[in-house]
């Protein structure tokens, strides 16, 4: 337990720098790059937190964790009880410890940046959660009498975990359908291993099944059964869609159908849901790239950790190409800083105007075009133009396309009832998560296009209440 | 788990299964395909669906060609696989064309078979053609004829039915004046490029079912995209079967030839575990 100091000596106190795995190591293998919080850094950390009777960094977090009392807590040397904190509002604090994107939520809206560094937030939300996952003490709260009533939920990303959590807190029977054979959306699939380890994923699923929740794999809604067949056939009284954007874009320029031009989601589901890096163990093959020059085209998360896989496949050059600049990069700080750390080399202000292949149809070279900014467009970044005859080749023999994703819609087309907007994402009313059709909702990225996990856990609780307002009063 | 409730060998390296897989079952239409999954360590790969039961059972037909469907190939009555996915894809379009000409080329058969028994009870005229190099290698020849009202069989090297290419006697049954409305055309990709040869001057309707290399089968990765009409489709969930006079051949070609050495080490690798094991 550590003695709270005045606020002139906190601000004192330098932030705690999260340990990690040395970058070179580190750029060749798949185990975790950040270490965690050892119990002295944490409460150094924690100490530095000043206890704002106004706390601006809870405003800054999209599901409002209650970031100055777990923190106290902490303080406290609390560790389980400012877990169950985080959790009365979070139900995955060891993912979102790791994967949110801070700087610009709880983190950027920390008081203390102002004049120092942030809280780092994120690191005492991961330190409290793999605390709690350690001591296999995890305080799984209280189920309400069992009311009966049977709820669908439709893909297991963060949206549906946390819908399909507090549902079955409430008493509801809930089942989850995964199309895939795992369980965790994005969090298997997409995000790598050194970046979120798999077992804390099963671990917070495991914990799901002991609330009672039945998960089936291998079911692909709209095609091994419909929406109306679950009501009509299944008997399910509400059904809540959270089927995520899942449906890659490609950049539409000659060449993409080369061999060695992947989606992102292929490239990534190959390397971790399918372990394609454990060529030794596992048939899925994915294309060679020890030795090779590997291209991620994009700025994003996904291009961030196709491009660190790539490089821990043992790539020679690993490039991210982006056309616009650092200052505009979606991806998480901290991402591009360790990819950096790594060795990734990075051609901003860069974009693919064609692929080329070889007599085979393989990939061997691309074709970049330099940018420029001029001005901003709708959202606010400066849109990026080519600079006219700047265009060079470049052997390539990997290209990863990583430029976003669009709405997958093999629900939607076989619900004709249910309304989607003009990109094929669902239609749902922002406070209730309602579709027009009735009993169903929807959530996370196939509401909002894609977001963040914490985004897509936020929606699965605004529908879960709404689910529980709509079982309980049975009015649409 | 899905357990197999039969398997018998139609062929040589080509055998059948009947899984338990309820919702699969109760859900196929002719055209339609699985994923599948033995175990931990295997890879997903798609079989098309060729028959079903009431007793919510699947018939998948399964050509070893490889190290996944060689492995497959070795498990019996009472053993199961650890994931089947579907029904995925687009069902066949099916109805009362007039007269049809149902081509099967090897393995392609047991895709083609399920489509040629709908096309007749919609109430089409089904001709079938089958192929395969020799006459160990045909599958499916009496379940084909009892659904067709004429059966052709031909062998590359003539040891059963007539000698020669399923083209042939496509252009056989042309030139002697059938009124062929249509022709579904499933086997390897060069002979389904031939056949579109054979059909596009004339403008007859032909429909290829394509088998690029698939992950998950539900329109999340892109793997599978073929170059249909000069634009990407994903065959997984806008096929996989497609307007043959509209479909790049060619790129199927490269695009599934991919992956040919870890194909072949994995398998060499099978292959030696199975000997060890023997
Ligand atoms: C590579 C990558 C890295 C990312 N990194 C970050 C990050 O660092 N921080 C962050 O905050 N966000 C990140 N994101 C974004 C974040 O992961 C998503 O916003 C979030 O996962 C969306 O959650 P969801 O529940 O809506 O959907 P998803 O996580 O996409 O889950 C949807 C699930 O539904 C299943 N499904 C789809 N269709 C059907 C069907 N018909 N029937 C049954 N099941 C179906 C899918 O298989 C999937 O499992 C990243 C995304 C990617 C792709
Ligand atoms: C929609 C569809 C329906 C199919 N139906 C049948 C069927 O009913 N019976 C049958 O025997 N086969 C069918 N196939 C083909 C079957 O999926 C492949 O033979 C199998 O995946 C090969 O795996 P392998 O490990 O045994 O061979 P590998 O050594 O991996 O490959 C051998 C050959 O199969 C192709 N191939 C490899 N992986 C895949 C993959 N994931 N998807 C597709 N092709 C691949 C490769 O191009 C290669 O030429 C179908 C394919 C598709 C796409
Ligand atoms: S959930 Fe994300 S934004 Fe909210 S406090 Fe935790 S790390 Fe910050
Ligand atoms: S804004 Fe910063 S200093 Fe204030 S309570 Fe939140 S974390 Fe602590
Ligand atoms: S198999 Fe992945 S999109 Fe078709």
């Amino acid at each position: 337990m550590a003695e709270p100091l005045p606020p002139k000596e906190r601000v004192k106190i330098p932030r705690q720098g999260m340990p990690e795995q040395d970058a070179h190591q580190r750029a060749r293998n798949f185990k975790e790059v950040n270490l965690g919080l050892e119990v002295v850094a944490a409460e150094s950390e924690a100490q530095r937190c000043l206890s704002c009777a106004d706390p601006k960094c809870v405003q800054g977090c999209p599901v409002g964790v209650k970031i100055r009392d777990f923190v106290e807590l902490v303080l406290d040397g609390e560790y389980l009880k400012a877990a169950a904190k985080i959790r009365e509002d979070n139900v995955l604090p060891a993912v979102t410890g790791r994967v949110c994107p801070q700087e610009k939520q709880c983190e950027g809206a920390c008081i203390m940046g102002r004049r120092f560094s942030s809280l780092a937030i994120g690191n005492l939300e991961r330190f409290v959660a793999d605390y709690e996952l350690q001591t296999g003490e995890v305080g799984l709260p209280e189920r309400a009498p069992a009311t009966g009533k049977k709820v669908a939920i439709v893909g297991s990303g963060p949206a549906g975990l946390s819908c399909a959590g507090d549902l079955a807190l409430n008493g509801h029977d809930v089942t989850v359908f995964e199309a895939l054979h795992e369980i965790g959306g994005v969090l298997v699939y997409g995000i790598p291993e050194f970046r979120l380890p798999k077992a804390i994923v099963r671990g917070e699923i495991e914990n799901m099944k002991k609330m009672g929740i039945d998960f089936q794999t291998n079911v692909v809604i709209g095609k091994s059964v419909t929406i109306d067949e679950l009501f009509q056939e299944e008997d399910f009284d509400a059904v809540f869609i959270a089927t995520g954007a899942g449906l890659p874009q490609f950049l539409n320029i000659p060449g993409e159908h080369l061999g060695g031009v992947y989606s992102a989601n292929e490239f990534l589901t190959r390397v971790n849901l399918m372990k394609a890096y454990d060529e030794e163990n596992y048939d899925e093959p994915v294309y060679k790239c020890r030795d090779r020059n590997v291209a991620v085209i994009g700025g994003g998360n996904t291009a961030m950790d196709s491009v660190r896989s790539a490089m821990r496949l043992g790539a020679e050059h690993a490039y991210i190409v982006y056309r616009r600049g650092e200052e505009e990069m979606p991806a998480r700080a901290e991402e591009v800083h360790h990819a950096k750390d790594e060795g990734v080399e990075f051609l901003n202000l860069h974009n693919p105007t064609e692929f080329i292949g070889d007599e085979q149809g393989i990939l061997k070279a691309v074709k970049l075009i330099k940018m420029e900014l001029g001005e901003p467009d709708e959202s606010g970044r400066r849109r990026p133009q080519p600079i006219e005859g700047s265009e060079f080749e470049m052997p390539l023999d990997v290209a990863i396309i990583a430029v976003g994703t669009g709405a997958n819609p093999l629900v939607q087309s076989t619900t004709p009832d249910m309304a989607t907007n003009k990109w094929g994402y669902i239609i749902a009313d922002e406070n209730t998560l309602r579709t027009t059709k009735r009993g169903v909702f929807a959530g996370g990225d196939i509401v909002s296009g894609a977001a963040t996990v914490i985004l897509a856990m936020g929606a699965g609780r605004t529908a879960a209440k709404s689910i529980n307002e709509y079982l309980a009063t049975g009015e649409w | 788990m899905y357990p197999i409730v039969e398997t018998r060998e139609l062929a040589t390296d080509v055998k059948l299964f009947r899984i338990l897989a309820p919702r699969v079952a109760k859900k196929r239409k002719a055209g339609q395909f699985v994923i599948v999954r033995i175990d931990e360590h295997g890879e997903r790969i798609p079989l098309t669906i060729a028959d079903s039961d009431d007793q919510g059972n699947i018939t998948i037909i399964v050509q070893g060609v490889g190290k996944t469907t060689k492995w497959l190939n070795t498990l019996r009555t009472g053993d199961s696989l650890l994931d089947v996915v579907g029904p995925l894809g687009e069902e066949s379009e099916i109805g009362d064309f007039g007269t049809v000409v149902v081509i099967g080329g090897g393995v392609g058969t047991a895709i083609a078979y399920p489509t040629a028994v709908a096309m007749k009870q919609a109430g089409s005229r089904v001709i079938s053609i089958l192929g395969a190099r020799n006459k160990e290698l045909l599958i499916l020849e009496d379940e084909l004829r009892a659904t067709s009202d004429e059966l052709c069989i031909m062998t590359d090297d003539g040891s059963y039915g007539e000698k020669g290419f399923v083209t042939q006697k496509l252009q056989q049954l042309i030139d002697r004046g059938e009124p062929i409305a249509r022709v579904l055309a499933i086997g390897p990709i060069p002979m389904m490029k031939a056949v579109a040869e054979v059909t596009r001057d004339l403008g007859i309707k032909t429909i290829v079912s394509l088998n690029p290399i698939m992950v998950d089968g539900t329109g999340m990765c892109g793997g599978c995209r073929v170059l249909v009409g000069g634009k990407s489709k994903f065959a997984c969930v806008d096929g996989p079967e497609f307007d043959a006079h509209e479909v790049d051949f060619d790129i199927l070609i490269q695009r599934n030839s991919l992956y040919k050495t870890q194909e072949k080490k994995s398998l060499e690798r099978f292959e030696a575990d199975k000997c060890e094991n023997k």
